[in-house]
């Protein structure tokens, strides 16, 4: 129960989203989240197999509409960085969502002005 | 390169040998995809057939290290409403598993091109394929080197 | 009692869910790293970011892709968060992260009061014991070398500049044994690879100096920020050696012999290397 905890409180993300953008411009969202994706193939120190624990799914949303969305495999490194194109019409709010093997969902925020 | 003298050298005998110790238990798994799996793997998440051209890997040659290894995938579309990329599929065939990653796309995104890091067991090669708006998919494939670092580690 | 363990286990991720600490990044708040490259050699001081790949380099000079940024936001929420029985925050006492412009640069570093060198993290623990009456941190918990990287961060760009002088000298002299003596099965000192050998191949791999300016930093191979005594322990297991114990007088004079090598290169924490 405490370790599930522990990793939980501090997992920490990242995100690199233009404050500002004219209509239809594409713009490029970086995202980076602190996780250490146990492939499940992987011992600790004593030689046991560590069980997988990944994150398997992130997406990205715009005022509500999907705008991305990815499937992650255990062959994504820790601490996934994951860079994607969004064309802005509309001012507005991104959601991202990343969600654990673990049933744990990281959520994160940023707000962009379209002129 | 220099020469390297005799004393050296047994070392570097013995280097060698541990370094295959290293591999061992830097490696402990027991069986690698295929091709093969590659093929069902993917033909699952874009059913074929698969022309050539369009999507472009950027992948460095030599990986620094494999548990990090930077790479990009773009695709040629104009992401309109008629004609954008759908689904990109990523796989690797000296992995434990072949899948890497699915991505899924729309006009929304203006482009199709995704960066993202993974992480390969070994000398293999990449396959992404792209899936368009109107069913047919488009697929590339890049070799990436994997070395073990100098002293094993 | 697994169905309650269950429960527990679904509200805390739920409840967790929405109070995670994140970060939206607009600009950079830290010192800057430079872009030319020989900024990053002194004199024939060479540091590790010369060996690295291109985008690997990128990577560490990116600061928003540097992974090891994760766990500097991680520590900027420590600086300010008061732990142990005084109540207090590095905050309290230092006020803002840039007054320790210039401190990380300096370490390892004599201590009068212990009369013995001590590095970064020893330094953070003591001022948890005694200014905070908190517990240390364990060598390389996550906190300590998130702590540890985000003081060097505000040195960086800086020169190194550990002082080897007066009562530090005689531990020098101890870590420059140490990285001249062979060790392990494969008999091997840090000197023969990265003073004798810097610059030539080991197998596939250029070895490099073995400079410590960008501790604690994000290594590839270990897919998380790791302290410098983390990495002299895995060069010790290389050659087969039984590593020092982490924070053992050995590896602190190490340390400071390692560190005072790289006088003059810029700090880089957190560094990215294989």
């Amino acid at each position: 129960m405490a370790a599930v905890a522990d990793t939980i409180s501090n997992v920490q993300s990242r995100l690199l989203v233009p404050s500002t953008a004219t209509k239809n411009q594409v713009i490029t969202i970086k995202t980076l989240i602190q996780h250490p994706m146990y492939s499940g193939f992987t011992k600790d120190s004593s030689g046991k197999t560590i069980a997988r624990e990944i994150i398997h799914s992130f997406t990205c949303t715009f005022n509500g509409q999907p705008v991305f969305a990815m499937d992650l495999n255990p062959a994504i490194s820790a601490n996934p960085f994951i860079e994607f194109p969004v064309k802005v019409d509309q001012s507005g709010t991104f959601e991202f969502t990343w969600v654990d093997d673990n049933g744990a969902t990281y959520k994160n925020q940023a707000q962009i002005t379209v002129s | 390169m220099e020469d390297i003298s005799t004393g050296m050298m047994s070392r570097r005998d013995l280097l060698g040998a541990a370094a295959g110790v290293a591999l061992i238990s830097l490696v402990p798994v027991p069986a690698d995809a295929t091709p093969d799996d590659v093929k069902k793997w993917v033909g699952a998440a874009i059913p074929g057939p698969y022309q050539s051209g369009k999507v472009t890997i950027s992948a460095p040659p030599i990986a620094e290290n494999g548990n990090t290894v930077p790479i990009g995938i773009s695709v040629d579309s104009p992401m309109t409403d008629q004609n954008y990329v759908k689904t990109i599929a990523v796989a690797a065939d000296g992995n434990p598993l072949p899948g890497v990653a699915v991505i899924h796309l729309s006009p929304a995104n203006g482009q199709a091109n995704v960066n993202f890091r993974i992480r390969l067991a070994q000398t293999q090669t990449i396959t992404a394929v792209a899936q368009m708006s109107d069913g047919t998919a488009y697929a590339a494939t890049q070799l990436i080197k994997v070395t073990i670092g100098g002293c094993g580690g | 009692m697994r169905f309650l363990r269950l429960i527990v286990v679904a509200g805390v991720a739920l409840a967790l869910a929405l109070v995670l600490p994140h970060a939206v990044v607009s600009q950079s708040a830290y010192p800057e790293l430079s872009s030319q490259l020989s900024a990053y050699s002194h004199g024939s001081e060479k540091s590790g970011f010369l060996y690295l790949d291109p985008q690997t380099k990128t990577m560490e000079t990116d600061d928003f892709s540097n992974p090891g940024f994760l766990w500097i936001d991680a520590a900027a929420k420590l600086w300010s968060t008061p732990d142990g029985t005084a109540g207090k925050s590095c905050e309290s006492c230092h006020g803002a992260p840039s007054s320790m412009k210039g401190v990380g640069a300096k370490y390892p570093m004599y201590d009068v009061a212990t009369h013995n060198i001590i590095d970064l993290e020893q330094r953070i623990n003591m001022e948890r014991v005694n200014r905070m009456g908190a517990a240390p941190y364990k060598w390389e918990a996550k906190d300590l070398v998130a702590l540890t990287a985000f003081v060097k961060l505000q040195s960086r760009g800086m020169p190194v500049a550990v002082d080897a002088s007066g009562p530090a000298h005689s531990f020098w002299l101890d870590g420059k044994k140490i990285y001249e003596t062979r060790r392990g099965q494969l008999d091997m000192s840090c000197e023969e690879c990265h003073v004798q050998f810097a610059d030539h191949k080991l197998r596939s791999d250029v070895l490099s100096q073995g400079q410590t300016n960008g501790f604690p930093l994000y290594r590839l191979d270990w897919q998380s920020l790791g302290s410098v005594q983390k990495r002299f322990k895995g060069c010790m297991e290389n050659v087969r050696a039984k590593p020092f114990e982490f924070g053992s007088q050995e590896m602190v004079d190490l340390e400071l012999y390692v560190a005072s090598r790289g006088n003059g290169l810029p700090v880089e924490t957190p560094a990215v290397r294989k």
